[in-house]
């Protein structure tokens, strides 16, 4: 029971930063249907944005408890900005031109600014891993029986918690605002929407800036959590978090989100009960099953022809 | 000089579009008079649609020029405009022969959408009206009355929260409507606004374009088919047939234009003299 309490803490970490990641993918697959396969190395590029400026600020364990607080508040605004301003210039220069052109060339330049990305980091930071020390230490023990003790971290309880924070205000931003009624609106009828006076690559635009952002906070995160990144994060991450989109039905919101958690609890329950090898091999299992089952994942609308 | 030469809200010079060799629309010229009800109409693939989907940036047009006045005396060149920018500035705005709402949202955010370019500026691009700054909360507000006032003009404000997608036929048609007077348009062009409505909703449909005549500050130009609505409610009838204008003017004028009776009953030229007198005959007989 402690151990299975530790994995789902564990778990629910792992499946927040992937669900910020997802949204990303699934956003901008909803709006204008193509897979940003760049997008797991913006994530890339905003841990290294986090870990340059938390590096700058010179922030250590030792800090004060209101120092940390408040340069980490600055460090998340700032690598959300810049990680965003990244977001838009790929959108800009390398989807925006072949809007109109057939499907698989975004997709091949998507690809291609991935390759972009990892190798302008490989060669700007060094291929070597960055490690940075513990910032946030310290945790709290839920239960403690026969030696084993559950502990869940103050980094895992300010992860899981700036998660549900971004997600009820993002998709209150989705469901309230005009900006989110026009992403909407763009992503069932683009042209209507043209029509009606939106202007869509606009739209799209701040649509690859909001992913960004997220990714930027999901960087920081996993820099906080694991304390050691590299120019390939992005690929794994970004795969993974493209398995939780695709899980939880890619073009969902509240799909991104459950598809995040749900891999991120099989991962997690998977090493700590079987094998840490072949935890990727589950995860990606269970994904084939559910699309044998639910082709449009979980939470996803099935495709309908227009009549 | 004609009332719709006067005071036109569109001027279309010499428009042609082309797609490959087929020309669709051979330099047509015409102007829709503010105020008025202006039908395009003419025979299957005469190149109605085409006109509109130039007028409302669908098309770039291979020649020609499509000028859009505003009461206030600007002009804008809509050839030259994107397309949300037809809507937003030049204010013309379109309905669908096919209807094209957005089925997943509701009733209400179908008209807020509409309303998108004065609630983005008041909420500075989103992330105000995430915070509910105090601007954005009365654009809000005002654009929330006005789609609950075309709701209800249009007899649907009890459904007002259902997926758009939800509604029959014939109200999706007063909706799509509806949105697009949430644009706030001097001119609003409708592609066969009465085509699969039963006589009751058709009927309606009439009444509610006649009070947008009558009551707001928009002129209307629509394709139609059914020579009846034409009739009863146009001000000024132009007749596309092969993409080239073969009449214009008041549809009492237009109904007797013997071209315009050639192009619907297809025959030809020369006959023309003998179908009129058929014409003759059998108005006669109904009113006898």
């Amino acid at each position: 029971m402690e151990y299975f309490l530790q994995q789902l803490i564990n778990g629910i970490t792992l499946g927040s930063i992937y669900g910020l990641i997802a949204i990303g993918y699934t956003m901008v697959y909803g709006i204008i249907g193509m897979i940003n396969f760049a997008h797991g190395d913006i994530f890339m590029v905003g841990s290294f944005i986090a870990l340059i400026m938390i590096i700058a600020l010179g922030l250590t364990a030792g800090s004060a408890i209101a120092v940390v607080i408040l340069s980490l508040l600055l460090v998340l605004v700032l690598a959300m900005v810049l990680t965003s301003a990244w977001g838009w210039s790929v959108e800009r220069i390398a989807y925006r031109p072949l809007r109109g052109s057939f499907r698989l060339a975004p997709l091949i330049t998507a690809i291609g600014m991935s390759i972009i990305l990892q190798n302008f980091v490989q060669i700007a930071q060094g291929a070597r891993v960055k490690p940075l020390q513990p910032i946030i230490t310290g945790g709290y023990t839920v239960m403690d029986s026969n030696g084993f003790a559950v502990q869940v971290s103050n980094i895992q309880i300010l992860i899981i918690m700036t998660t549900v924070i971004l997600m009820v205000a993002f998709s209150l931003l989705i469901s309230r605002t005009s900006l989110g009624r026009a992403q909407r609106a763009c992503e069932q009828d683009r042209r209507m929407a043209s029509l009606l006076g939106i202007d869509v690559d606009r739209t799209i635009s701040l649509t690859f800036v909001m992913g960004a952002a997220l990714a930027a906070v999901a960087g920081l995160m996993y820099l906080l959590y694991y304390g050691v990144i590299d120019f390939f994060i992005g690929f794994v991450a970004g795969v993974k978090a493209f398995t939780a989109a695709v899980l939880g039905g890619i073009g969902s919101l509240p799909g991104a989100m459950l598809g995040g958690l749900l891999l991120g609890l099989i991962e997690t329950f998977w090493s700590g009960y079987f094998s840490v090898e072949y935890k990727d091999v589950a995860a990606f299992s269970i994904l084939a099953i559910v699309l044998i089952f639910l082709p449009s994942g979980l939470l996803g609308r099935p495709e309908v022809e227009k009549v | 000089m004609t009332r719709w030469t006067k005071d036109p809200v569109l001027t279309v010079e010499h428009l042609t579009m082309r797609f490959g060799g087929l020309v669709a629309v051979n330099d047509l010229t015409f102007q829709a008079g503010r105020g008025d009800i202006t039908a395009l109409i003419g025979p299957n693939g005469a190149g109605k649609t085409t006109v509109f989907n130039c007028i409302t940036g669908f098309y770039k047009p291979t020649e020609g020029r499509l000028t859009a006045r505003h009461a206030d005396g600007r002009t804008y060149l809509l050839e030259r405009m994107p397309d949300h920018a037809i809507s937003g500035e030049a204010k013309v705005a379109r309905t669908f022969q096919n209807i094209r709402l957005f089925g997943g949202m509701t009733l209400l955010e179908n008209l807020m959408v509409a309303q998108h370019g004065p609630l983005m500026r008041a909420s500075l691009f989103g992330i105000g009206g995430l915070f509910g700054i105090g601007s954005y909360r009365r654009a809000e507000r005002a654009a929330i009355d006005k789609a609950r006032y075309w709701l209800d003009r249009v007899g649907l404000l009890a459904r007002a929260d259902d997926p758009a997608a939800d509604l029959p036929y014939g109200a999706q048609r007063r909706l799509e409507i509806a949105r697009a007077m949430c644009t706030g348009p001097e001119l609003l062009c409708l592609d066969e606004p009465a085509a699969g409505l039963n006589p009751r909703e058709s009927a309606e449909l009439n009444e509610l374009l006649l009070y947008i005549r009558r009551e707001q500050a928009t002129s209307l130009l629509l394709i139609e088919h059914d020579m009846s609505v034409v009739m009863e409610i146009s001000d000024h009838v132009v007749v596309l047939d092969y993409g080239v204008k073969i009449s214009d003017g008041e549809p009492e004028a237009v109904r007797n234009d013997p071209k315009v009776i050639a192009a619907y009953l297809g025959v030809d030229d020369d006959e023309v003299e003998a179908v009129e007198h058929e014409v003759e005959e059998v108005e006669r007989e109904v009113a006898r």
